[in-house]
């Protein structure tokens, strides 16, 4: 088909991508609700009844909006974790024992330098722990850049060690003297987040967030070095080809993607917890993986995608207690809400592949690498 | 030295096999799609699923084979849902995989909830019995350690020589490899390159569910949340370990359960160190294996790309 007016043709289809980008989620979120709902009919609830409540639970009062905050900090963190690993063709399942580690970093520097101002202390002791999280997935990324060994399981391997590391931690060099119970002495007050907003939860946390997907968006897309990430994250041999040092670049790509995971870790001890625990954020490094994939694999998409993972996890704490739906059904939701967004984007990128090419393509989509 | 005589006592030996078994059953079933090409990191939920249903099963009709049957049929149901999405459709197969498991696990604790919510006092499922090979379980030693086991075992054991067989013995063995590793080839030869991987995916996925059951219905009695804790994850490292091969699958299997259980005997001797030491030493020990000895590895050369017709 024959379109005269380019000018016209080109808004369009931005317009029909922008839709496309917004319609594939909330497909995906109506299909997760509506499989959620069956299962809480058969557990004898009303699913409508236990929906209000879950989105009052969710974002109701300031009070359970900041918990949603909170919520949300640490699962951005390890989407936006994933999100740079995968456009440079590395999945940093490592999220998990990367955030333990960076935990235990950040409580031992906020327990030993007690007498730093707070600007200082909180600095030192985050930066401590993006590096306790960088170190943790320095041996996978050394494997896979330099020995080609598989990160997948090397990273799934140094989550065991990692966590029984920091539960190890807190009952010996870390544990709180004169006590037997497995957890650290509570942290200073100058050590802590500073708190934005008063009487709530709201932390410096989700400054940092917002920070850094601007900094991860502008790097991989206004920069020389991250479009040679992209081009190693869509085909390697053809970046190898173009002249990009694709050895180092993953290297480099995963020891960031793990100080980031790491953070979500850091933040949790220093913002919400002030103190480390045993088993004290758990499956939020997996979680950082549909969590990006809800956000089609885009830093800014990745905030809503945490956004709408922290509030249906809040959600669902509500729904509990107030209809007797079992948390862990938020599970299927969020699982089948995440499938559904895969499923669709494959199938609009293989019809796209298979449409016969003529001339040349004037959609201007960037090629969805996780499902093309 | 009291402890080496511990080691090598028959209960030890029976010990490395219970922690052996759960992770035995689902890499073999792991291998069948792996080879076809579909990497199958699913396989976690798949044994969290087969667990739950052969327990509930069970449980519910107090015969432990229907529990067994169900698990079987949640495998294939499983797997058939893995195979659609990442063979059918074409989906990221890791990516997706991670989330089959979320869902399995939100699954089985919602169901698990459900079904004890109503349920008064005992939950506990009968168990596979043993089942005794007439003369060869009266030897000494190795009668009790291979021939007085149920049935997941038996059928466990018996994949090893099994799928070296059909992989590389039989003409199905052989397009099976052939999809994994040169899907336009075989097309052209003939072989349905999309039935084959199905085959191969829910294969893995009554595997893997056996597998699971093994833990409640072989085992324990009763469904645990989350009671897997990453063995699907474990059989998914033994076969990279192993090169796709089911020997040295099977062998790493073996050592990591025999690692898992000597650490366990190390805990019970009440070694004055903490208790995560021990914990963490079956996934030390396979990952510096990994690192030092199986090193470079090799792989089905389509494995996690999807096969469309007509596409270079």
């Amino acid at each position: 088909m024959k379109v005269k007016n380019m000018g016209s043709n080109k808004v369009l289809n931005l317009g029909f991508r922008f839709a496309r980008l917004l319609a594939v989620p909330i497909i995906g979120i109506l299909i997760g609700f509506s499989v959620g709902a069956f299962f809480i009919r058969a557990l004898g609830a009303s699913p409508i009844e236990a929906y209000i409540v879950l989105v009052q639970g969710a974002f109701g009062s300031l009070f359970r909006l900041s918990f949603t905050l909170v919520l949300f900090v640490p699962l951005a963190l390890s989407g936006l974790a994933i999100v740079l690993g995968y456009r440079a063709g590395v999945l940093n399942i490592g999220g998990e024992g990367q955030i333990y580690i960076a935990a235990m970093f950040s409580t031992w520097v906020a327990l030993h330098f007690v007498h730093l101002p707070q600007a200082l202390l909180v600095t030192l002791s985050l930066l401590a722990g993006a590096i306790g999280g960088a170190l943790w997935a320095s041996l996978p990324a050394l494997l896979r850049a330099y020995q080609n060994i598989n990160e997948i399981v090397t990273t799934l391997l140094m989550n065991y060690i990692g966590i029984y590391i920091c539960n190890m931690s807190v009952e010996t060099f870390l544990q709180e003297p004169h006590s037997s119970i497995p957890q650290s002495a509570a942290f200073p007050a100058n050590s802590y987040l500073p708190i934005l907003v008063p009487h709530t939860q709201i932390h410096l946390g989700i400054v940092i967030v917002l920070i850094l997907s601007v900094l991860i968006y502008f790097v991989l897309w206004h920069t020389s070095w991250g479009y040679g990430l992209r081009a190693v994250g869509v085909s390697r041999r053809a970046a190898e080809y173009g002249g990009v040092n694709v050895k180092t670049g993953m290297l480099i790509t995963f020891l960031l993607s793990g100080a980031i995971a790491g953070l979500a870790g850091s933040i949790t001890v220093l913002g919400v917890q002030h103190r480390l625990m045993q088993n004290f954020l758990v499956n939020f490094g997996y979680d950082g993986i549909p969590v990006a994939l809800l956000g089609a694999l885009n830093p800014f998409g990745t905030l809503l995608g945490a956004l709408f993972f922290g509030a249906v996890l809040n959600g669902a704490q509500a729904m509990q207690t107030a209809v007797a739906v079992p948390e862990p059904i938020v599970y299927i939701i969020e699982g089948l809400t995440v499938i559904a967004v895969v499923v669709t984007n494959t199938v609009f990128a293989r019809r796209k592949m298979s449409t016969p090419k003529r001339g040349h393509r004037s959609d201007g989509m960037d090629r969805n690498i996780v499902v093309g | 030295m009291a402890w080496i005589a511990t080691l090598l006592s028959v209960n030890f030996g029976l010990a490395c096999f219970r922690m052996t078994i759960p992770l035995l059953l689902p890499a073999m079933g792991g291998l069948f799609s792996e080879i076809t090409g579909v990497l199958n990191i699913a396989l976690e939920g798949m044994m969290l699923v087969g667990a739950f249903t052969g327990w509930y099963y069970a449980y519910l009709t107090h015969n432990v084979w229907i529990g067994v049957l169900a698990a079987i049929g949640a495998g294939v149901l499983f797997g058939l849902f893995h195979a659609v999405i990442t063979v059918s459709i074409g989906a990221d197969q890791i990516v997706t995989a991670l989330v089959e498991n979320m869902v399995a696990l939100g699954l089985t604790s919602t169901l698990l909830f459900a079904a004890t919510a109503s349920a008064l006092g005992d939950t506990s499922s009968p168990i596979l019995p043993q089942m005794p090979i007439p003369i060869l379980s009266k030897i000494p030693v190795l009668g009790p350690l291979f021939f007085s086991q149920d049935i997941l075992f038996y059928l466990a054991v018996l994949m090893i020589p099994l799928s070296y067989w059909v992989f590389y013995k039989t003409t199905w063995g052989l397009s099976l490899r052939s999809v994994g590793e040169h899907p336009i080839a075989a097309d052209t030869l003939g072989i349905h390159v999309l039935r084959t991987r199905y085959i191969g995916v829910v294969i893995s996925g009554v595997l893997a569910s056996l597998g699971g059951a093994s833990l409640t219905v072989g085992d324990l009695h009763m469904f645990v949340q989350n009671m897997t804790a990453g063995r699907g994850f474990i059989a998914f490292t033994a076969i990279i370990f192993g090169k796709y091969r089911p020997g040295l699958t099977a062998a790493a299997c073996l050592l990591f359960g025999v690692v898992d259980a000597f650490q366990l005997r190390l805990q019970g001797l009440g070694v004055a160190l903490p208790s995560e030491m021990f914990l963490m030493l079956p996934y030390v020990i396979t990952l510096l294996m990994l690192i030092f000895v199986v090193h470079s590895s090799y792989r089905p050369k389509a494995q996690g790309v999807p096969y469309i017709r007509g596409q270079r």
